[in-house]
């Protein structure tokens, strides 16, 4: 069975004038209708790029230098722009970080909303005025329609990353990349609008691709999980079997450092050192400077990614064998 | 919306307060409007007794009141030289001088917008880059040395328009215009381009970088994603944030132009309020010099307020956001 969405060995390359500088580095996974996948790891890992690229639209001397995106049976990679813009908020729609700064602080609500169903589809002002009307009320804006006529500055932070939300349901996309959704909110409103987003995926059937640092808020929402370091997936697998039993000691490591799995009293367990930039990824496993379980062979060598498990898990560790039941590879 | 318009409006009267400060310092200062009247073979007895008739003896305040209660009804004083109101010097000259300016302002914004905007969507292309040079090199010609290459090539060597004068002008109820004959047109157009040289470079070079940043921003990302035409994109989302900066820049520097005008008048003998002046100044002609501050400055106040109240149309945000 193929599945709605298909990422196949993708390969990201900024050129700088140092040279190219490799910031994914050949990740495949993939998407079925109505699935919701996390997108998790430390700052830099790749998880944004990861999302642009999706969409084919990294900014400036980033490319995407090999690997295809097959979205319902197109390679978006190859896609001509306008093709592209096709697909882009119509069939694939993104949610950004931060709604203060997502929405264009000269044109109305009403206007960016409309807009995006007239990029797409024939349609006059107020037969897009009544979808958007019904998508605001769908995120809970109270009286829309006043609403509609009015500025992104008039609204607080969390109405404004419902809008952004609304408008990224406005032309009932199959997929939803959204890119930390709630990491720029004030706390209390964070798992409101979490909630939201995840009830309106599900009641709408419609594909999640969740980046995020918060382990918590993955296993909330998702289904399964695609664990990123320095610009490759280490290990993916069902959220729920991951997060309860992580088998790479990066996820390990994540997970230790998660508040609720700490005893009162107990120190937090951040991972020691930092995730290399891409000028200086270390040779064989990019995570051997910080991994306890380091041996000679993983300064040498790249540890293949493969299934370790008959639960579609996949790891990329020589330490981690796969179930003797798995047969030999 | 309103009350904005209201505090641009009190704010204006509060610097056309000032101006008028400045300009009664000067007057009363070195101002003597004894000559003026009588000119200089008076006795200093009789003199002082006009003084005190006229009431120049009165204190610093009295004076200013009196000066301010009839620049209010337009009466700026009476130019010594030409023995008329100032004002009513000044109106004659004034249409030249703002045709000059009007044309000017065109010639800015229908250049500077397309190269700007341009040349910030494409910031690698030959044309941006030799835009770019060029503006950085013409920053700093001086307007005068623009003028008299342009009139070395255009009238001298080439022989197509005309270097000095207004050429033929149209009367309509008082004002002399030269925008409503082929001629009057010919004859601005080198005043108009020396003195658009002056600030072209700034602002498309302003526009550029303006545009170049709001092209990085999160919402012009976000509407890539959303999959909108690039035109709407650039003409709309970009463009509208763009302005919203230029517009405030353009405002003062079209009242930095009307200073600028005594250089481009004086070499195309465009008889307007500049070069008027700089007359003014050769036969020290207070009163008329004093007018001329007060006129440009209700100018530059007003071109500025409504620019500013433009940009309060423009910007939704204004009620809330301070301005940097
Ligand atoms: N425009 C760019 N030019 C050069 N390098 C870039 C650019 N954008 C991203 N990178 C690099 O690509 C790598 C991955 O960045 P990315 O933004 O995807 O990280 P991330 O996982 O989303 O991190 P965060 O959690 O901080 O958002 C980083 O090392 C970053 O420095
Ligand atoms: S391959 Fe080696 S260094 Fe990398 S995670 Fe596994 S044990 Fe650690
Ligand atoms: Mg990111």
């Amino acid at each position: 069975m193929s599945h709605l969405l298909e990422v196949n060995d993708l390969e990201v390359k900024f050129g700088l004038r140092q040279g190219d500088l490799t910031a994914i580095n050949g990740i495949s996974f993939n998407l079925d209708k109505g699935e919701r996948m996390g997108l998790v790891g430390e700052s830099g890992a790749g998880k944004s790029v990861t999302g642009f690229a999706i969409i084919n639209l990294i900014s400036k001397p980033g490319f995407i230098s090999g690997g295809r995106v097959i979205f319902n049976g197109q390679d978006l990679a190859a896609l001509s722009e306008e093709a592209m813009r096709e697909i882009r908020g119509n069939h694939i729609s993104m949610i950004f970080q931060d709604p203060m700064m997502t929405l264009n602080p000269v044109l109305t609500i009403g206007t960016q909303m409309v807009e995006t169903l007239q990029a797409h589809r024939r349609i006059t002002r107020p037969e897009a005025e009544a979808i958007a009307l019904e998508k605001l009320k769908k995120v809970q804006i109270p009286s829309p329609e006043k609403r509609l006529a009015q500025y992104p500055h008039e609204f607080s932070g969390g109405m404004r990353q419902r809008i952004v939300i609304a408008i990224a349901l406005i032309t009932d996309p199959e997929i939803i990349i959204a890119d930390e959704p709630t990491t720029a909110l004030d706390v209390t409103i964070q798992a409101e609008i979490m909630d939201l987003l995840q009830q309106l995926c599900e009641s709408e059937d419609t594909g999640l691709i969740l980046i995020t640092h918060d382990l918590g808020v993955v296993s909330q929402v998702t289904e399964k999980i695609a664990v990123m370091y320095a610009g490759k997936i280490v290990e993916s697998g069902l959220t729920d079997r991951v997060v309860n039993n992580p088998k790479h000691p990066y996820t390990q490591g994540l997970i230790k450092a998660l508040p609720g799995s700490l005893q009162p009293g107990a120190r937090l367990n951040q991972i020691p050192g930092m995730m290399p930039t891409l000028t200086d990824i270390p040779p064989g496993c990019a995570f051997n400077p910080r991994c306890p379980l380091c041996e000679t062979i993983c300064r040498n060598q790249e540890p293949p990614f493969i299934p370790v498990d008959h639960l579609t898990r996949m790891v990329a560790c020589h330490m981690v064998k796969p179930d003797p039941s798995m047969g030999t590879r | 919306m309103f009350a904005f318009v209201v505090r641009r409006i009190t704010q204006a009267l509060f610097v056309m307060l000032i101006i008028s400060l400045v300009g009664f310092s000067i007057k009363n200062k070195i101002g003597d409007p004894i000559r003026d009247l009588v000119g200089e073979r008076v006795t200093p007895a009789e003199r002082e007794l006009l003084r005190d008739k006229l009431g120049l003896n009165d204190p610093f305040v009295t004076q200013y009141l009196r000066f301010a209660k009839n620049a209010v009804q337009g009466d700026l004083g009476v130019s010594f030289f030409h023995k008329k109101p100032a004002l009513a010097v000044i109106a004659a000259k004034a249409p030249a001088t703002l045709e000059l300016v009007f044309g000017a302002a065109l010639i800015i914004i229908f250049i500077s917008l397309p190269i700007g905007v341009f040349s910030a969507i494409y910031p690698r292309s030959a044309f941006s880059r030799f835009t770019m040079a060029f503006s950085t090199l013409g920053v700093s010609v001086p307007v005068f040395l623009t003028a008299i290459v342009l009139i070395y090539i255009f009238s001298v060597e080439l022989n197509w328009l005309p270097s000095y004068g207004r050429g033929e002008t149209v009367s309509l109820g008082g004002w002399d215009s030269g925008l409503f004959t082929v001629d009057g047109i010919m004859h601005l157009i080198l005043p108009c381009f020396s003195l658009a040289s002056i600030m072209l470079p700034l602002f498309i070079r302003l526009i550029r970088s303006e545009m170049m940043e709001v092209l990085e921003t999160e919402y012009i990302k976000f509407a890539w994603a959303k999959g909108l035409h690039r035109k709407r994109i650039w003409f709309i989302h970009a463009f509208k944030n763009t302005l919203l900066p230029v517009i405030t820049v353009f405002g003062v520097q079209i009242g930095i132009m009307f200073a600028f005008t005594i250089l481009t008048e004086t070499v195309f003998q465009w008889q307007g309020m500049g070069f008027m002046f700089l007359e003014a100044v050769e036969r020290s002609d207070i009163s008329l010099l004093v007018a001329y501050l007060m006129v440009v400055g209700a100018v530059f106040v007003v071109v500025n307020t409504v620019v500013d109240i433009i940009y309060g149309l423009v910007n939704p945000t204004i009620r809330i956001a301070g301005r940097k």
